[in-house]
């Protein structure tokens, strides 16, 4: 199915989360038309996931944070999309996006149904838009380990989007494993729904959280978030094990046991610590990845983040290198939901004044004074949180990297070290680890990492471009390339 | 062994140390299909080696198409003897090696969409047959026998045994692999060549961005950049690179049992037209995954995704395989082709310059024509007589500024 | 906002013909999973069973044929009501199918 070349629209914005949210209602309340994106049915995003509002349930912002931020939002998206202002399209992700032709033509912007199992689904298409905000989000970052492809083994972020959007538990006995704070609420989402929740294994070992003390407090909200988490775990029984890390994972078709190891101070499994807990259910996240894919179709040039995440370099009104392109939210950098609903409004009021509209000095000061506290908060917690050292040392050679293509650690090390892959690309192409569906979502940072450990460098902006630059950036069916509108 | 080569085997990213001179036998510039072929015969034949590579191993042409071993789309002629020579180094000089980069002899299909495309492949395989060139006539109603979910409407094809297909980036590793545990071999990435050494008219050796290192030949495998290379030996070849789009589906089981295309293939491969051209190449891989091709077109090295060309290729291809419509495409790449006005390889030595060599310019065969052209060029050097004559293909046809086709 | 119905009756979906109960606004995945089906196809190389991993339309790990349509995510469908799932990824609808590997 392929719909009709649509009009010019001021601005496109893609994703409803967070940051995309607040982009759309302060550009059209600066009189913006403003057509709004989203690969998921409702506003929100994943942060804001909630119950199909088709269906109102009384606990609808059960789980969540900034609720009354959400609600806010979502009244100013209806008021506006009532009044024409915002053509809000849920069900749709970008797969294509084509440079304007010249300084003054539109960006041409392809789009495609995220589900397509239900007859109404929308179709495939294009928008013209003379500005764009990306707000692409992110997903959880993940890191192989032996076993981690049986079921029962998932990330963090989808337990807590079962939890979230179905009312629904991922298992009934989890370990809750990896680093950063995010692991606190999926693991208290899981008890409060009625989980025995054995552990969250930590591998951070978080003395370095006193020396960034400054950082935390300039973001008190944060604060009051911590201190009710810790009443939480305490509640629940649940025992919060720093330098611990879940490394490996055993079971019969499904999760059964969890190895839980301590790390030593450089980040190493300790040997003689493995310690099994039966377990149906792991929840992995090793931070975040920011989605990137659409950052790089537009051109813009990105950066290394404080968490070894690719991201868009911006500047203070969130514009990105790509002439008249805004990124706001985990593209930027990873900061949390109300750091990326201020760059959002920020990114909002950016395409309204440079569309012509007059923006209001003292609010675009105000928001960046809350994004730069709220960057450097996210900045001592990830240094507090970082990818173990030496993760690589929990595989063993049949350990799969990627999933999608089955490529095992030994194949990757075999193209590293005997095809003389020294770099991420080399790798991809040689040992086809984020060739399969995913197109390396899920194991760029790993084979990043890996290829780099090779020559005992850092990771460059490079590595991670390599791994997540996607000439598409969702599968399109053969029929739709096919059949495409163009001018 | 002692290396002649002091060279780490992979080159991090720092600085380039001191820039004493270095010596190797044989320089290759360019670490593709062709490159990797010349350094491994030129390490069969005792010689040492250094590439260098302006990026890293496979990552230009060679890692941008669909890696195809054909007869089919050949006339009689010197590119055909080469091809057929070829054929022979990879099965039987490199048998032992075909698993490394998935050789698989699947044989190619040509079919034809109405009565009288059929009676030209017909009148093309008489041709070939007498050429040397296995062809067996497929009937329309027999078509379904060789690839059962192709479009039941064609009207006729011809089935060519000899053709191939082979991963081509897992063929230029390995081959550099294994050069390396013949002769003592070494590979800079990440190493620009700035300029050629010369004595005179001689060339000594290379200048890179990491320092000069000289050589007793310096062998021109740069691919469509081999213009680009030549000039800095103040002579003309004329290379140009011819733009290619593939587009490659989600995996599947066995959809696509051969390598297909239609008889239009021939002429498009044949044409010199700069504008777009389309026809359709597809074929499966063992990775499950469907390579959609082919596009060709002179649009100078602009990698800028066409969606005018990306949707004809659809269009041809869910023609040709109507069973392909729902399936996704994941991905899409563009390459360039090293292009030959003539059609013909540039291969040899370059009289003009004496001690440079070149090996390309075989335009979208170059895949399968790289064993057979490398091991020609190495017999050559060594002072050897090529197995197949390699005058043909002579860097010295070029007389200068006889070729304005830019 | 639409009245809410106090308690909206249960949905029926099928997986391979069998009925699984699922509560509007649930996805496939969600529905699936509370049934205690935790994977529903298995992997090209190593038939390796694959579920749910990432839950939001990352990973693809989840596919499964969904109302006919091949390879559909099962983390993003919704589980309306007669929603017809099949286990695979729905590969096999071609002929003279099977792996290569």
């Amino acid at each position: 199915m392929v719909g009709p070349m649509s009009e010019t629209t001021d601005l496109l914005v893609v994703g409803a989360g967070p940051a995309g949210l607040a982009a759309a209602v302060t550009a059209a309340d600066h009189g913006l038309r403003v057509m709004l994106v989203d690969a998921g049915p409702q506003p929100g995003g994943q942060y804001w996931r909630h119950p199909d509002e088709r269906y109102p349930v009384a606990d609808e912002s059960a789980g969540h944070h900034g609720w009354k931020v959400l609600t806010k939002l979502r009244d100013r998206l209806r008021v506006h999309r009532g009044a024409g202002h915002i053509d809000y399209r849920p069900g749709t992700q970008v797969w294509f996006i084509e440079a304007p032709k010249t300084e003054s033509s539109p960006w041409y912007v392809y789009t495609t149904a995220s589900v397509e199992a239900q007859p109404d689904h929308v179709p495939t298409g294009s928008v013209r838009a003379m500005r764009i905000v990306l707000c692409p989000g992110g997903y959880d970052r993940q890191l192989p380990v032996p076993g981690w492809d049986l079921p029962g083994v998932m990330a963090a972020g989808g337990v807590q989007a079962l939890l979230k959007g179905s009312r629904t538990l991922a298992g009934r006995r989890a370990v809750v494993a990896g680093t950063g704070p995010f692991l606190l609420p999926v693991a208290v989402g899981l008890a409060e729904a009625g989980a025995e929740v054995v552990a969250i294994c930590e591998a951070g070992n978080l003395t370095g959280w006193a020396k960034n003390v400054t950082g935390a407090v300039q973001v008190p909200s944060k604060g009051v978030e911590g201190a009710e988490y810790a009443k939480a775990l305490v509640k629940h029984r649940i025992p919060y094990k720093t330098s611990t890390a879940v490394t490996r994972i055993d079971g019969d078709g499904q999760v059964q046991s969890a190895v839980l190891t301590a790390l030593d101070r450089r980040g190493r499994p300790r040997s003689g610590s493995e310690r099994a807990v039966e377990v149906d259910l792991v929840a992995f996240g090793w931070g975040f990845t920011p989605s990137m894919e659409l950052v790089q179709a537009v051109g813009a040039e990105t950066r290394i983040g404080s968490d070894e995440s690719l991201i868009a370099v911006v500047d203070d009104m969130q514009r990105s290198t790509a002439s008249r392109v805004y990124i706001a939210g985990e593209a930027t950098g990873v900061g949390g939901a109300m750091m990326a609903v201020a760059e959002g409004e920020l990114a909002g009021l950016g395409a309204a004044g440079d569309n012509g509209s007059s923006i209001d000095g003292a609010r675009v000061r105000k928001l960046r004074g809350i994004i730069r506290r709220s960057a450097a908060f996210a900045q001592a917690m990830h240094h507090a949180h970082p990818v173990p050292a030496r993760w690589t040392d929990w595989l063993t050679e049949d350990t799969l990297v990627c999933r999608c293509e089955e490529v095992t650690y030994a194949q990757v090390c075999h193209a590293r070290d005997d095809l003389s892959a020294d770099e991420a690309r080399s790798v991809k192409i040689l040992a086809r680890p984020g060739m399969g569906w995913c197109q390396g979502r899920v194991c760029g940072f790993a084979c990043a990492k890996i290829a780099a450990a090779n020559e005992d460098r850092d990771l460059s902006p490079d590595d991670l471009a390599r791994m997540s630059k996607r000439s598409l950036a969702t599968p399109v069916s053969l029929e739709d390339l096919a059949d495409l509108t163009l001018e | 062994m002692t290396s002649a080569l002091p060279l780490p085997p992979t080159t991090p990213r720092v600085p380039a140390g001191p820039t004493t001179a270095q010596r190797a036998d044989v320089i290759v510039i360019g670490a593709g299909a062709l490159g990797a072929a010349c350094a491994y015969f030129a390490a069969r034949a005792g010689l040492s080696v250094l590439i260098v590579e302006r990026g890293q191993i496979a990552s230009g042409t060679t890692s941008a198409c669909e890696g195809n071993l054909l007869v089919s789309d050949k006339e009689a002629g010197h590119e055909l003897d080469l091809s057929l020579y070829s054929q022979r180094v990879w099965r039987e000089d490199l048998a032992e090696f075909q698993r490394l980069w998935e050789f698989e002899s699947k044989g190619g299909l040509v079919v034809a969409r109405t009565e009288t495309s059929a009676a030209n492949l017909r009148d093309l395989a008489v041709r070939q047959r007498d050429a040397g060139i296995q062809v067996t006539d497929v009937a329309a109603e027999e078509i379904s026998g060789f690839e059962p979910n192709i479009n039941p409407e064609l009207r006729g094809a011809a089935f060519y045994p000899q053709d191939a297909q082979l991963q081509p980036i897992l063929m230029a590793a390995h081959l550099i692999r294994l050069a390396r545990t013949l002769s003592p071999t070494s590979l800079l990435t990440n190493t620009e060549v700035t300029g050629l050494i010369r004595e005179g008219d001689r060339v000594t050796g290379v200048r890179t961005s990491r320092g000069d290192y000289s050589g007793g030949a310096v062998i021109n495998a740069a691919g469509p950049w081999a213009s680009t290379i030549a000039q800095m030996a103040d002579v003309s070849v004329p290379v140009l690179p011819r733009r290619g789009f593939v587009l490659v589906t989600e995996p599947l089981p066995k959809t696509v049992f051969h390598k297909v295309y239609a008889g239009e293939y021939v002429a498009a491969t044949l044409s010199s037209d700069g504008g777009l051209q389309t026809s359709p190449v597809i074929e499966g891989t063992p990775a499950g995954t469907v390579l959609i091709g082919s596009s060709r077109e002179r649009v100078g090295f602009d990698r800028t995704s066409s969606l005018p060309v990306l949707r004809q290729m659809a269009r041809e291809a869910a023609d040709l395989f109507p069973v392909l419509r729902k399936k996704k495409i994941m991905r899409f790449y563009a390459g360039f082709r090293p292009y030959c006005p003539d059609h013909l390889p540039v291969l040899g030595h370059d009289s003009r310059a004496p001690g440079l060599w070149h090996a390309g310019g075989h335009e979208g065969a170059g895949i399968g024509l790289s064993a057979g052209s490398a091991k020609l060029l190495i017999q050559s050097m060594v002072g050897e007589r090529p197995d197949l004559d390699i005058t043909p293909f002579t860097p010295d046809r070029f007389a200068e500024n006889s070729y304005a086709d830019r | 906002m639409p009245t809410a119905e106090p308690e909206p009756a249960p949905n029926t979906i099928t997986f391979d013909g069998e009925p699984i109960p699922a509560r509007p606004g649930q996805t496939v995945g969600a529905a699936l999973t509370e049934a205690g089906i935790r994977s529903w196809r298995e992997t090209r190389k190593n038939g390796r069973p694959r579920g749910l991993f990432c839950g939001i339309g990352v990973c693809y790990d989840c596919l499964l044929t969904i109302n006919g349509q091949s390879n559909q995510r099962a983390c993003l469908a919704p589980a309306e009501d007669g929603t017809s799932c099949e286990s695979g990824s729905g590969e096999e609808g071609l002929r003279d199918g099977g792996t290569d590997e």
